[in-house]
Parts: structure tokens; C-alpha cells; sequence
């Protein structure tokens, strides 16, 4: 701070400095600035980097598995660690299908909560609510997938099914016999574990939304429902598109509560009753008692794949986010 | 300001100074890396160990069997662990310098969940051989029951259960299933992941159990000491003589001892005893290995690891129950003997020819 001449920080003390001379002030540069400007270029370039040494060092690691089986282990669904065969196809579609339940079931909820919090809500009622919502986030996941075995697993099992068999089991998606571990078990502990996160961040797009949109719409006769679904909402989109792919990102990376209750199967099945497997799954259970170095490498490909995916998803929200967000402010700044 | 870091400089001088006249009385670091299964046992001798030898600091990760043969491999480390031997090209990959020192027994129990029926069941290698690949599929199969006679057995679906994980458990299981059943030999073989025809995955022995507990017609399999701990029941499995035995320390014992009265003395150990000869043993069981250098570089740290498996292949053995491992049998620990002289360092051997005589019996 002392380094900063006198005469830039009050020009009108003393006699007036003749032009060179304050431009000369202007010109010197002070070192603790340098240091300032290196420090902060150093720590930002250092994120990227990361990035990038975690992208070579999957790709060298998953070098063997790509030139032994190629685009193959994307299509096939054996994976045969004692004969050295693997194939993706099931770890990625159980990887994306898992989260799809989850999204399916976590959207509608964490937007009505996010609606009744913003707008219906008593006011005392709002903070207490979003605070346990939001409280939901800081449970361990490993907590979450014991839950699932001894708590929703068997009420899944005993009490849903029996009696949505009836209705439900003509779908091909509700087909086969219902053991307890499954994709359905899977979907419905990741919707809980990415609902805060939705909520959380469509309540602030919300809470953004100017109240003079909220007033105009009510000045032109329309009840606070079709405000809230005409004016609201879409004033927001763009946030909301951001906050559920940030609960898909979450969903995509979920390893120990999925493991816990999907049953963990290589195989490729349409029925959300059966059981399946993700990818970050199958790397934590696989990792550590890979003994041949075929294995491994198939591990860090199969990882490979899930960071390629998680680049896409991000992407294509980039994308929406941007076409959604020309005109209303409000969906980019919350993001 | 400046006193506290000339304390700090004082504090942090004779912390190296202490540690440099440690050194100078030989205090000698083993480091060691491998199977999650003895970890307990393992941590147990070398805290005794470091007890009974101050100087002597071994650290051990379990960071599981695969981790264990790479690092041993890499030589990041100076013994590995593991559940499975090393195949034969892993071993190459070392250029052949490697010994397996089998240490404690394991043995993998079935356990079974069926609504109505609390009486213990029997199994076979054929019967459990149908299970787990999928060709037994209601409880009340006539194989189930031809060998159950007495215990009304439900028209319930049988739900397989398996480790999702890689383990030495499934090592043994697998080993097992492959020696008498050809079928699964053909269609799955062996590993410490392999894969299943049909069944659902559960994560280590906790969520085997659980899933069993939780799963009306479930059967899986856990590790002796898990089930013996958790108060698991689990059923019966007949052995090569015919006998349906009750999974235990000892019978897993007798099972080691039951495989090598035939070995070859020579043996490499990398051997399986699952389905043993010898009328009380249990028939799904196995070794866990350290896997230490033949030819080592470092003679101090070649004598102290020696003297260290020594010592837990002997004395170190009475730990074993109080932990829920099996003893090994005394022949093995006799070739064992032979095998611990045979390391050399620069061609000489470490421990001398004597060595060990009258500690016997201890």
C-alpha cells in the first residue's frame, strides 16, 4: 500500500506534479504487483492443469484396453476379468439410466419445493424448510445407501411392488421378477441425494425472478398459479436448466450409496427391477483387487468414459443454458 | 516473534538429531503392501513384533491383493501380500524372484436367508456349483432336498449373492466351485472378481451378509471370521470323504493339513486347498501369501524381514485365534523353515543353517 505514490492517491496536496512526472508515477510498477498478478496466474493456470494431467494420465493407463478392444468396449457387455474380456456398454447405460430415474423423480419435486418456497409459503415457514432441504445435501452418502438396504429396499420390495405390480407390470420397464436391489433402488436414492441440490438452486433463480414481473403478471388478472407457470418459471428456465445438470453431474459421479443398492451386475436390462451397475461403481468395488493389468486398464478406460460424459453433459447445459438465457438475465447471472 | 522460531529450530534440530541416533542403533523400517483379509492379523504381529524388537518398524497397507503383487512387482515395497498367488506371468514379470509364505488360513461359509427354515442345510460342490450358475433355481429342487431330508424347503427362487468387489474371499469361492464343478471350471473359473452367470453383487462381506439377511431366498458367501463374528449361520459343505463338516478354525486347519501331506516338498506353495483329502476338513479354504524376494540387495533389511516371518509363522501363530484366523499346520510350517534359508543376498544365504533350532514348540 505505502509503495503507491502519494501523488496518485491525492493529486491536490502539495504543488501540482508537472505531467511528467505523473506519468512517470503511473509507469511504475510496483513489485508487490508483480507478485500479486504472478501468484493469481499461477493458481489459475494450475485448475486447468490438473484437468489436463488427469485426462493424459487416463488416457496413458487406458492405452491397452483401447488398442486391444477399441470401440468394441463400448458394445459389448461381457466383462470377463478372468479371461481378460471387458465390454462397457452395461456400466454405461445402468451409469445413465440410474440417473435418468433419478432426474425423472428429483426435477418435479425439487421444483415444487422451490416454487412453494419462493411463492406460496407462510414466511416464517421458508427458511426453517429450505434450511432441512438444503440439510439433505450434508448427509454422508455411505448413510444414505445403508437407508437403502435396510429402509427402502424392503418397503420397494414389500410394500410398493405388491401392490404396483398390478398396474405397472405390463411396461417392459417393470418387468421381470423384483429382488429389492435394482435400478429402481438405485434411481430413487439418487433422486434424494440430488434434490437439494436442484431445490437449493432453483430457489435462488426464483428468488431472483424481479418482483415486477411477478406483480405485472398478477396486474394482468392471472391467478399466482398461472403467474408462477407463465411468467416465473420461464423468466428462470436458464437457472433451472443449470441446477438440474448439476444434479445429473452429481448423479453421474455417485459411487457408494449406488453401489450399496443397485445390485451391482454387468448387465444390460430395460426393467428398472433388475439389477445394474454404474461406472464409478464398478471402478471403486474393481479397483483395488485388479490383478492383471488388463483389468486395470479396462478400470481407467471405463473412467475415461465417465469423464468424456460428464464433459458432453456439461456442454450441452453450456449450450441450453446460453439459447435459453438470451433475454432474461436472470438464469445466467444465478448460475 | 524470532524466540518462538529459534524454539521451533531447537525442537525441530533434536527431533533430527534423535532420529539420526536412532538410526545410528540400527533402527531398521519394513514396508509392506497387499491383502485386506489378514490385515488384522498382520498389524497384530507387527506391534507385538515391534514390542518384542523396538528397533524394528514394519508398516503394512492393505490396499488389497491386485495393489500388493504391483507394488511388490515395482519395488516400491519390500514384501507384498496377497489372497491369490501370483500367475505365471506376474512372476515372470519379477524374473522369477519371488516366494510365496503362506501365513494364515481363510475359509469362505455359505450363508442362506429362507423364510421357515432355521434348521442348518447341507450343501455340495455340485449343489452349490447349480447355484451359483444358475441352473438350481427354486429352493425346493430335488438336488437341495435329495441331501436335506427332513427340512421342508419352500417353492421359493433362489437369489445368488456375490462379492461386487474384488476379494480374496471370491478367490476361494471360486477356487472351490472351479476344482469340482467342470461346468463352472468351462464357464467361469476362478479370480478375485470374475464373471458371474447370475446373482446380485454386494460390497465386502457386510454387504453380502446384508443383502442375504435382507433377501427372502437369498444365498451367498462370506469369510469365516465375518460370519463367526456377526453371529452369521451358515450351512454345512461335505468334503472330498464325504462327511458334511461345520466350517471352523480347526477343520480349516485340517484342510491345509489334509492338502499337504501330498505336496512335494519342492512345492512353490502357490498351491489351492480347497476340496482337500482328510475326513474332518473343511472343504473351502485357502492360504493367504506374503510374497517376499528370493535374492534381496539389502542385508540388514533381508535378515529383519526373515527373522520377522520367522517369527510370525511360529510364535506368532498363538495370535491367531484370539483373531478368528486359523493356525497353519505344522508340516507347512517345516517347509516353510526350508524355504525362509533358502533367500539369499548376493548369493549367500541370509539366515544360517541353524537358525531357529530349539525355539521349536514354543
Amino acid at each position: 500500500m505505502t509503495d503507491i505514490p502519494a501523488t496518485v492517491l491525492e493529486p491536490e496536496a502539495g504543488p501540482q506534479p508537472t505531467a511528467e512526472e505523473r506519468w512517470r508515477a503511473l509507469k511504475t510498477v510496483s513489485p508487490g504487483d508483480v507478485v500479486y498478478r504472478t501468484v493469481l496466474t499461477v493458481f489459475a493456470l494450475l485448475l486447468p492443469l490438473v484437468l489436463v494431467t488427469i485426462a493424459l494420465e487416463l488416457g496413458v493407463n487406458a492405452w491397452p484396453a483401447v488398442s486391444k478392444f477399441g470401440f468394441g468396449f463400448l458394445t459389448h457387455s461381457t466383462w470377463d476379468p478372468v479371461r481378460g474380456e471387458f465390454g462397457a456398454l452395461p456400466l454405461i447405460v445402468g451409469t445413465l439410466y440410474s440417473s435418468l430415474v433419478a432426474l425423472v423423480i428429483a426435477v418435479p419435486l425439487a421444483l415444487a419445493c422451490a416454487i412453494f418456497l419462493t411463492e406460496f409459503a407462510p414466511r416464517w415457514l421458508r427458511a426453517p424448510v429450505a434450511t432441512l432441504i438444503e440439510l439433505l445435501a450434508a448427509v454422508p452418502s455411505v448413510i444414505y445407501g445403508l437407508w437403502g438396504i435396510f429402509v427402502l429396499i424392503p418397503l420397494l420390495r414389500d410394500h410398493f411392488w405388491p401392490v404396483a405390480r398390478h398396474a405397472l407390470s405390463w411396461l417392459p420397464i417393470f418387468s421381470g421378477v423384483f429382488y429389492g436391489p435394482s435400478v429402481l433402488a438405485g434411481g430413487v436414492i439418487l433422486s434424494i441425494m440430488v434434490l437439494p441440490y436442484i431445490a437449493a438452486v432453483s430457489r435462488e433463480v426464483l428468488l431472483a425472478v424481479p418482483p415486477s414481473q411477478r406483480e405485472a403478471g398478477l396486474a394482468l388478472g392471472a391467478t399466482r398459479w398461472e403467474t408462477v407457470w407463465t411468467v416465473i418459471l420461464p423468466y428462470g428456465r436458464a437457472g433451472i436448466i443449470g441446477a438440474v445438470i448439476l444434479g445429473l453431474g452429481r448423479a453421474l459421479g455417485e459411487t457408494m450409496a449406488v453401489t450399496m443398492v443397485i445390485g451391482n451386475r454387468h448387465e444390460v436390462s430395460a426393467s428398472l427391477l433388475q439389477p445394474g451397475y454404474t461406472i464409478a461403481a464398478a471402478i471403486a468395488n474393481e479397483f483395488s483387487e485388479a490383478v492383471s493389468d488388463m483389468h486395470l486398464s479396462a478400470l481407467f478406460l471405463v473412467g475415461a468414459v465417465l469423464f468424456l460424459i460428464t464433459i458432453v453433459v456439461n456442454a450441452v447445459a453450456r449450450v441450453l443454458v446460453w439459447r435459453v438465457a438470451r433475454g432474461s438475465a436472470v438464469g445466467s447471472t444465478a448460475i | 516473534m524470532t524466540k518462538t522460531f529459534a524454539a521451533l529450530l531447537a525442537v525441530a534440530t533434536g527431533a533430527v538429531l534423535l532420529a539420526g541416533s536412532a538410526a545410528a542403533q540400527g533402527s531398521i523400517r519394513l514396508t509392506g503392501a497387499g491383502a485386506t483379509f489378514p490385515y488384522p492379523i498382520y498389524s497384530k504381529w507387527m506391534l507385538e513384533y515391534h514390542t518384542q524388537h523396538p528397533n524394528v518398524e514394519i508398516n503394512y497397507q492393505s490396499i488389497g491383493s491386485g495393489g500388493g503383487i504391483r507394488q511388490f512387482t515395482d519395488h516400491t515395497v519390500d514384501f507384498g501380500a496377497s489372497d491369490g498367488p501370483m500367475t505365471d506371468v506376474q512372476i515372470q514379470a519379477v524374473n522369477g524372484n519371488v516366494l510365496h509364505i503362506p501365513t494364515v488360513l481363510g475359509a469362505d461359509v455359505p450363508t442362506y436367508n429362507i423364510p421357515g427354515v432355521t434348521q442348518q442345510l447341507r450343501f455340495t460342490g455340485d449343489v452349490l456349483a447349480g447355484i451359483f450358475l444358475g441352473q438350481i433355481t427354486k429352493w425346493n429342487d430335488s438336488r437341495i432336498t435329495g441331501i436335506n431330508p427332513g427340512i421342508p424347503l419352500p417353492d421359493q427362487d433362489i437369489v445368488v449373492v456375490h462379492r461386487s468387489d474384488g476379494s480374496g474371499t471370491t478367490y476361494i469361492w471360486t477356487d472351490y466351485l472351479t476344482k469340482v464343478s467342470p461346468d463352472w471350471a468351462q464357464r467361469v473359473g476362478k479370480g478375485t472378481s470374475v464373471n458371474w452367470p447370475v446373482g446380485l453383487g454386494g460390497q465386502g462381506n457386510p454387504g453380502v451378509a446384508s443383502t442375504v439377511k435382507q433377501t427372502p431366498g437369498a444365498i451367498g458367501y462370506v469369510e469365516l471370521i465375518y460370519a463367526v463374528q456377526n453371529h452369521i449361520d451358515y450351512g454345512l459343505v461335505r468334503n472330498k470323504a464325504g462327511n458334511y463338516i461345520q466350517a471352523s478354525l480347526e477343520s480349516a486347519t485340517r484342510a491345509a493339513a489334509g492338502a499337504v501331506a501330498t505336496l512335494d516338498p519342492n512345492t512353490d506353495f502357490r498351491i489351492s486347498i480347497t476340496d482337500p483329502d482328510g475326513a474332518q476338513a473343511y472343504p473351502i479354504a485357502s492360504f493367504t501369501w506374503l510374497l517376499i524376494p528370493k535374492e534381496m540387495s539389502d542385508a540388514t533389511k533381508a535378515r529383519t524381514l526373515l527373522e520377522f516371518v520367522w517369527w510370525a509363522t511360529h510364535d506368532g501363530q498363538q495370535y491367531n485365534e484370539g483373531l478368528s484366523y486359523a493356525r497353519l499346520p505344522e508340516p507347512v510350517v517345516r517347509l516353510e523353515e526350508q524355504r525362509l534359508k533358502s533367500v539369499t543376498v548376493n548369493g549367500k544365504p541370509v539366515l544360517p543353517a541353524n537358525y531357529g533350532r530349539g525355539q521349536r514348540g514354543r
